[in-house]
């Protein structure tokens, strides 16, 4: 190919693999004895080790150790395990869906359940989350209806947000699971100010945001941190580098394949962990939130993980990364990684597990037949579309009920 | 003569002006080894190199003030906003950088730089996949805004825009990407045997700021561009009204001979877009029109666009100017 990097004049990074290359990734030594605590009143410098080595809990053989070991009960493992298990299958199910036409597009968090599962699990109920499409598993934390985010994907009558949004763009106010905005970034900065609203409020509130590797680059990340250090902001800042946006590689948002320490020169502690490590996550999350509680201001979080997946179902990620990569990623699988701490605990079985899949599967197909009764894609009912000028503004001013009026003739004749 | 999609045409500009000009570099998210999101530079980076197609951070605003820096310093960048909904995070250095760098430097620096992006709606892309923000543009003095419809004029608008020595906004309208849109979504074409799709390989380019007369006619003056072009074709077809089409092409500057020639014959006019009705292009249309052609005028100017709202998901249908209400808006004008 024309331009190999030893005879063009700019430099252009490449991503590690390509299709047709083998995949390897060698660098992966941190053990779970690496790291001590840090203390809660840490300065930004005093966790560099922790922002450039890698918070692990779970071994090799996937038992549990070292000082981050969070010594959760084995329910709420198992609790952990159901709702990962559950998005996984809720994912599986959803693509199925779409590839048979009866949603329009779908996203899976393949390979990164544990993230906003085990973050949300380490929070209290009164917290803001402010998460991407990656995140939809944190509903299942705070008790959303799988019938009502099927609705939503669907876009029927029974969706919440009245068909204005793409699936998978949910709103749930109920379990302070704030809007998710296509535009990448743009939550990142406004989780700041979500937070600092709760402090101004005097409320022991803290919110959490999560931003993709790629996202990043955006302008947002930057502005986010700089915001949150100077205010202090009770506010907990994931970059969920899932190591590709899109077509993309972490190698084009960051010229450090680090994005953890990124937050020191700003001053904020900064971590990296392993995002697929269950009981790793939880331990650093609720470690960031009591210090947010106790006034100590935001900390900055690199969760490490593989988007084992296709970026969305409209996505054919063979084009551009090895077709098996998801396989050689040393970080494993975060369903199977605490299924097999739980065995080897006692605490669980494959048959335990295995009858654990069949009920959510039915569950899934449940909760999918009985949103399809609110309206499926093909023939509806959909939201009516008087609701494309409901809500724009509290009350809708004369040109808008003008326009509504001619929209209605256009529609009813 | 080859006959090419919307997306292969792009392709065959981009390659036509790479090959020309070795100071056309082109970037932009996903555009490099995998060739962009909607195909359109797919395969250039491996015949030009990773130097001359590559891709970026996942940051419009750093796409445009790097496209700056590399406009002012002698290259000729060609950038893609995945989506125009996605331009916003550039719109600082679009608008108060590129727009005005010739003209507060006293002339001593320009930037030519293209920016291409893929607008509209009709996709089911919901808010953020469906905009159609070119008025965000017009209103922007030192910049050149184009807006592309078909195969031929895709490929002949984009060398002209990356030849140009100022900035150049170009939208692609990402629902005719594949074939031309006539208004019913279950009527899906394809590009294949329209005339519009034969397609030169080589070099050739439609000056900006002319129109294009897509029909020619006597009673209504119909200006559109991007996907209603093709809509408004349908919706003149249904009326059974003889019009000309004006598919403007060039929203800034606009071809003010085609419109003036087409009212003073007409007499009567419709303007169609599909970005909301106020402050759209429209507006600036019907304005400029009365202003210039007002003694042609024998019925008031018309406007068929989509509503002051944001762009809806599951109801586009309802939101986007369809046949049926521009062909009423095209006999309206012809009743007094
Ligand atoms: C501002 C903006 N630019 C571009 C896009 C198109 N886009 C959607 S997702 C995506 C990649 C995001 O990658 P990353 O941030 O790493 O998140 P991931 O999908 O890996 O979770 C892009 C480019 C967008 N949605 N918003
Ligand atoms: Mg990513």
């Amino acid at each position: 190919m024309a331009g190999d990097s030893s005879d063009i004049p700019l430099h252009i990074p490449d991503a590690p693999h390509r299709p047709g290359d083998e995949s390897e990734f060698t660098d992966w030594p941190w053990k779970p004895e690496d790291l001590g605590m840090l203390e809660m009143d840490c300065s930004a410098e005093e966790s560099s080790e922790h922002a450039t080595g890698l918070v692990r809990v779970l071994g090799d053989d996937n038992s549990a150790s070292g000082k981050w070991n969070p010594n959760l009960s084995p329910e709420d493992l198992k609790m952990g395990l159901e709702y990962m298990l559950r998005l996984r299958i809720f994912d599986d199910r959803m693509m199925k869906m779409q590839r048979t036409g009866k949603l329009s597009f779908y996203m899976r968090s393949f390979g990164e359940e544990a993230v906003a599962i085990a973050q949300t699990m380490a929070l209290e109920t009164q917290d803001w989350l402010f998460p991407t499409y990656r995140q939809p598993g944190a509903q299942f934390v705070r008790g959303r209806d799988m019938v009502s985010m099927i609705c939503h994907c669907i876009g029927n009558e029974e969706d919440n947000v009245k068909g204005r949004q793409m699936p998978v763009h949910y709103t749930y106010k109920e379990g302070r699971f704030i809007s998710v905005s296509s535009p990448v970034g743009t939550q990142f900065s406004q989780a700041v100010g979500v937070a600092l609203a709760s402090r101004y409020k005097d409320l022991d509130e803290v919110t959490i945001t999560w931003i993709g590797d790629g996202a990043s680059a955006e302008g947002d990340y930057h502005y986010a941190l700089n915001f949150a250090a100077i205010f202090k902001a009770p506010v907990i800042l994931n970059v969920v580098n899932n190591q590709w946006a899109i077509s993309t590689h972490s190698n084009f948002a960051s010229g450090l394949q680090n994005f953890a320490i990124r937050g020191i020169p700003y001053g904020i502690p900064s971590i990296r962990v392993d995002g697929n490590d269950f009981l790793a996550l939880f331990s650093v999350t609720r470690w960031a939130r009591e210090r947010a509680s106790m006034g100590l201001g935001p900390t900055h979080i690199e969760v490490l993980t593989y988007r084992a997946g296709a970026h969305s179902s409209s996505d054919d990620p063979s084009r551009y990364r090895p077709h098996d990569e998801n396989e050689y990623w040393p970080g494993g699988d975060p369903i199977d990684r605490l299924k097999d701490h739980l065995i080897s605990i006692g605490e669980w079985t494959e048959k335990d597990h295995d009858e654990l899949s069949e009920k959510l599967d039915s569950e899934v197909m449940g909760a999918y037949k009985e949103a399809v009764k609110f309206g499926d894609l093909a023939n509806g009912p959909y939201p009516s579309s008087d609701a494309i000028f409901t809500e724009v503004y509290e009350t809708p001013p004369w040109h808008l009920m003008e326009q509504w009026e001619e929209m209605k003739k256009w529609r009813d004749e | 003569m080859p006959n090419m999609n919307m997306v292969e045409s792009v392709n065959s500009a981009l390659d036509t002006m790479l090959s020309n000009d070795e100071d056309v570099i082109i970037f932009g998210e996903d555009v490099g080894y995998f060739g962009g999101v909607f195909r359109t530079s797919d395969g250039l980076q491996e015949k030009f190199g990773k130097h001359r197609v590559f891709d970026s951070p996942l940051s419009e605003g750093g796409i445009a003030a790097t496209a700056f820096g590399m406009g002012i310093n002698g290259l000729r960048p060609v950038v893609e906003i995945q989506f125009a909904d996605y331009i916003f995070p550039a719109y600082d250095q679009i608008v108060n950088e590129m727009a005005k760098v010739r003209h507060r430097s006293g002339g001593e620096f320009w930037c030519p730089v293209t920016i291409r992006t893929p607008a509209g709606g009709g996709i089911r892309g919901g808010h953020h996949h469906s905009q159609s923000p070119e008025a965000q543009f017009t209103h922007t003095p030192g910049l050149k805004v184009v807006y592309c419809s078909t195969p031929y004029n895709a490929k002949g608008l984009l060398i002209s825009a990356i030849e140009d020595n100022d900035p150049v906004i170009f939208f692609e309208p990402k629902r005719c990407y594949r074939g031309p849109f006539y208004g019913d979504p279950h009527n899906v074409p394809t590009w294949g045997g329209h005339p519009e799709a034969e397609v030169p390989e080589s070099h050739y380019s439609i000056p900006l700021g002319q129109a294009r007369l897509a029909l020619e006619g006597n009673d209504c003056t119909v200006i559109a561009w991007g996907a209603m072009v093709h809509v408004c074709e349908q919706a003149i077809k249904d009326s059974g009204i003889s019009c000309d089409l004006i598919d403007l092409q060039t929203l800034v500057p606009w071809d003010k001979e085609a419109i003036e020639e087409s009212i003073s014959k007409t007499g009567r006019c419709v303007i169609v877009h599909e970005a909301p009705k106020t402050s759209g292009f429209g507006a600036e249309m019907v304005a400029s029109i009365q202003e210039r052609c007002f003694w042609s005028l024998e019925s008031p100017i018309e406007r068929v666009t989509g509503w002051d709202t944001p762009f809806p998901h599951t109801t586009e249908w309802d939101y986007m100017p369809g046949p049926d209400r521009i062909a009423a808006a095209i006999a309206k004008t012809q009743e007094n």
